[in-house]
């Protein structure tokens, strides 16, 4: 092992979580709160290039490598982790900050692994732990978990199976640029894409996500999706097919939360939309986009997490989740309310919010690429944005109808953790340069011109103006809508019922005809060796004398040919 | 907790009053927003971004068709929120 002058920040929060359920009483808040800001300051030290590598089974793994990518979603993992914890101070369920800190700190981890081989086992290990974090919601998380854990454990073999092939073509374990131009390279490829929610299989983050508690979907929002945009940011960038798997992305998620009723499966989907944003960025590839990707990523980690915290406080104070339930609840919830509305101007990229400094960068990608289709669909896109997530998440839960109910605020370290998150927001808006200064590439962009605050208000107002004019097409109703999943929650599972009573039928045949047929060998041995049967009679001595005198005879000349 | 009563709540921001003022000041606000952006010089990337309000008339067409379009998607897929629960 080389000698380092630092600790590996993954770490901290890894022993951090272990040691959780040992800590009791006021240290425990304290010790949820400093971890997070621990880590985050060895995050801000690693330096540049190779710092810890170690031999593993001949193999020189690079543990921790850093630069400007890595240490910008590393950072970002340590504050979401740091503001989720605060939220989640009165979670009561230790299992489940205790996996959201081995969560976290795998998923930084994995942004400082320099091998395949170290990524994929902080990767593994973030399936292993944000599984807990959902099932630690009790039974009701169970089976979204288990359809969670499935699909991740397959997509980390699928890209097991990649790393063993490109080891075997190359001989080289090193994670750095690659193209999708092997077999074993689109494996790996297609790993990250799943774990990025990428379509079709973006099913399991709607699925999963929402059935975790109040606080466990703020952790679970921000780690998995994100950390899978770092590594195609670091592997694969310029790979043309992602713009499209990308655009597909952005508009599965806005059509899907168009037609959701419940208030965090609608931000489960726009999850998906906005990595769908990343992701066309990273297919771009250039300069411009992949800053845009990066900054995304950051951005929306903050603004995601703030959303579902003021979604989580409605839950955790009302213990209702679907919009047909709830409305009103701006009149005693106004912190929340507001909190919710920045979240929701920052996701729709409103100017001064982080959004607009971070979403154009990615469309100003597309437009200096002169991709005309592709530059129309973001823009129609941002439009929907503000229409499934800006308007229609405080719409139905904080306005829309007096739903009756007169929650209180959620407790103070709820509201600090939502006026933090809010704060952030609105900071990096204003102040873009914070942000831009972190990023892979020099930025030479500048968010606040005037035709573009023109352009991006036009844009969202008249979405907007759209928005209500429609409202009567976007009432809610008490529904789902089917997904890709529906092949294994419902046809899969007829097939195996199917297959199942197909079965039990063949079985209950065969059971009745050999049963049969041993009932009449039963009887015919009863027949002849029963008692009056031929061979249970008892015989005279004289036939049995005479019989043995012939079975002699006959050994007699036997003998003698 | 005693059930509250709401047959008195007259919240001042569901007054039809103050939503029809709101009506009037968003229009009002829409149609400055649109001759602002007549105004200002553009940096148009393809051409159909240089028409006159694109933003304000794209913006509001990509969500009549994007609502529509899930409308459409919804009478296919659409079930009841207790589907899977049998």
């Amino acid at each position: 092992m080389m000698t380092s002058t630092f600790v590996q920040p993954a770490l901290v929060l890894i022993a951090g979580g272990l040691l959780l359920p040992l800590i009791r009483g006021a240290l425990r808040s304290a010790w949820l709160l400093v971890i997070p800001l621990i880590a985050a300051y060895l995050v801000a030290i690693v330096p540049d290039g190779t710092a810890v590598t170690t031999s593993f089974l001949g193999q020189q793994l690079t543990i921790v490598k850093g630069d400007n990518l890595s240490r910008l979603f590393a950072m970002v993992f340590a504050i979401a982790t740091f503001a989720g914890a605060l939220f989640a101070l009165n979670q009561r369920r230790t299992s489940e900050l205790s996996a959201a800190f081995v969560y976290a700190g795998s998923a930084i981890g994995a942004c400082f692994a320099g091998d395949l081989i170290s990524l994929f086992v902080f990767w593994e290990a973030m399936a292993i732990a944000s599984t807990i974090v959902l099932w630690s919601n009790g039974p009701n998380a169970r089976g979204a978990g288990l359809r969670y854990a499935a699909l991740h454990f397959l997509g980390g073999t699928i890209l097991m199976a990649g790393i063993a092939g490109e080891f075997a073509a190359t001989g080289s374990l090193a994670f750095d640029r690659m193209d999708a131009s092997t077999t074993p390279r689109c494996l790996i490829l297609a790993g990250f894409l799943i774990n990025a929610a990428a379509t079709p299989l973006s099913a399991w983050l709607p699925d999963a996500y929402p059935e975790a508690s109040w606080s466990g979907m703020v952790f679970l929002s921000a780690f998995t999706t994100k950390t899978a945009v770092y590594v195609m940011i670091r592997g694969f960038p310029g790979t043309e097919i992602l713009i499209w798997i990308g655009l597909a992305m952005v508009f599965y998620g806005i059509v899907y939360a168009i037609l959701e009723n419940d208030m965090r499966r609608i931000l489960a989907y726009s999850i998906v939309n906005q990595v769908g944003f990343m992701v066309v960025g990273v297919g771009i590839g250039t300069e411009m986009a992949l800053n845009g990707a990066s900054a995304h990523a950051f951005t929306h980690i903050i603004y995601k997490a703030l959303l579902l915290m003021s979604a989580g406080s409605v839950l955790y104070m009302t213990g209702m989740r679907k919009c047909t339930d709830l409305g009103g609840l701006f009149r005693t919830m106004p912190v929340t309310t507001t909190c919710g509305i920045i979240g929701a101007l920052s996701i729709s990229s409103f100017p001064l919010t982080s959004g607009f400094v971070s979403k154009s960068m990615v469309i100003e990608g597309a437009a200096q690429e002169h991709m005309k289709i592709v530059w129309l669909l973001l823009q129609a896109a941002s439009a929907g944005v503000f229409l499934h997530a800006g308007i229609k998440f405080p719409w139905f839960v904080f306005f829309q109808k007096d739903s009756g109910l007169r929650p209180s605020e959620p407790p103070w370290n709820m509201r600090a953790a939502m006026i933090l998150c809010s704060a952030l927001c609105i900071g990096l808006g204003v102040m873009p340069q914070l942000l831009y200064a972190q990023l892979p590439f020099k930025v030479d962009y500048a968010p606040y011109t005037t035709s573009h605050i023109i352009g991006q208000l036009q844009l969202l107002l008249f979405s907007g103006l759209a928005f209500f004019l429609m409202l009567d097409l976007l009432k809610r109703t008490m529904t789902i809508t089917l997904d890709v999943d529906w092949l294994w929650r419902r046809l899969g599972w007829n097939v195996l019922s199917w297959f199942d009573t197909m079965v039990g039928r063949w079985w209950a045949i065969t059971t009745r005809k050999v049963s049969a047929a041993s009932l009449t060998a039963l009887a015919r041995i009863q027949q002849y060796h029963g008692q009056g049967g031929m061979f249970g009679r008892t015989w005279p001595t004289g036939t049995m004398a005479f019989w043995m005198t012939v079975m002699l005879g006959a050994f007699l000349i036997l003998a003698y040919i | 907790m005693q059930e509250p009563d709401f047959r008195g709540d007259n919240h001042w921001l569901t007054r039809p009053a103050t939503i029809k003022l709101l009506w009037r000041i968003s229009s009002i606000a829409l149609v400055l927003l649109v001759l602002t952006d007549l105004a200002v010089e553009k940096h148009a990337h393809f051409g159909i971004d240089e028409l006159p309000g694109f933003s304000a008339w794209f913006g509001f067409a990509a969500c009549v068709v994007l609502v529509l379009t899930s409308k459409a998607i919804g009478v296919l897929l659409k079930r009841p929120d207790t589907y899977y629960d049998d």
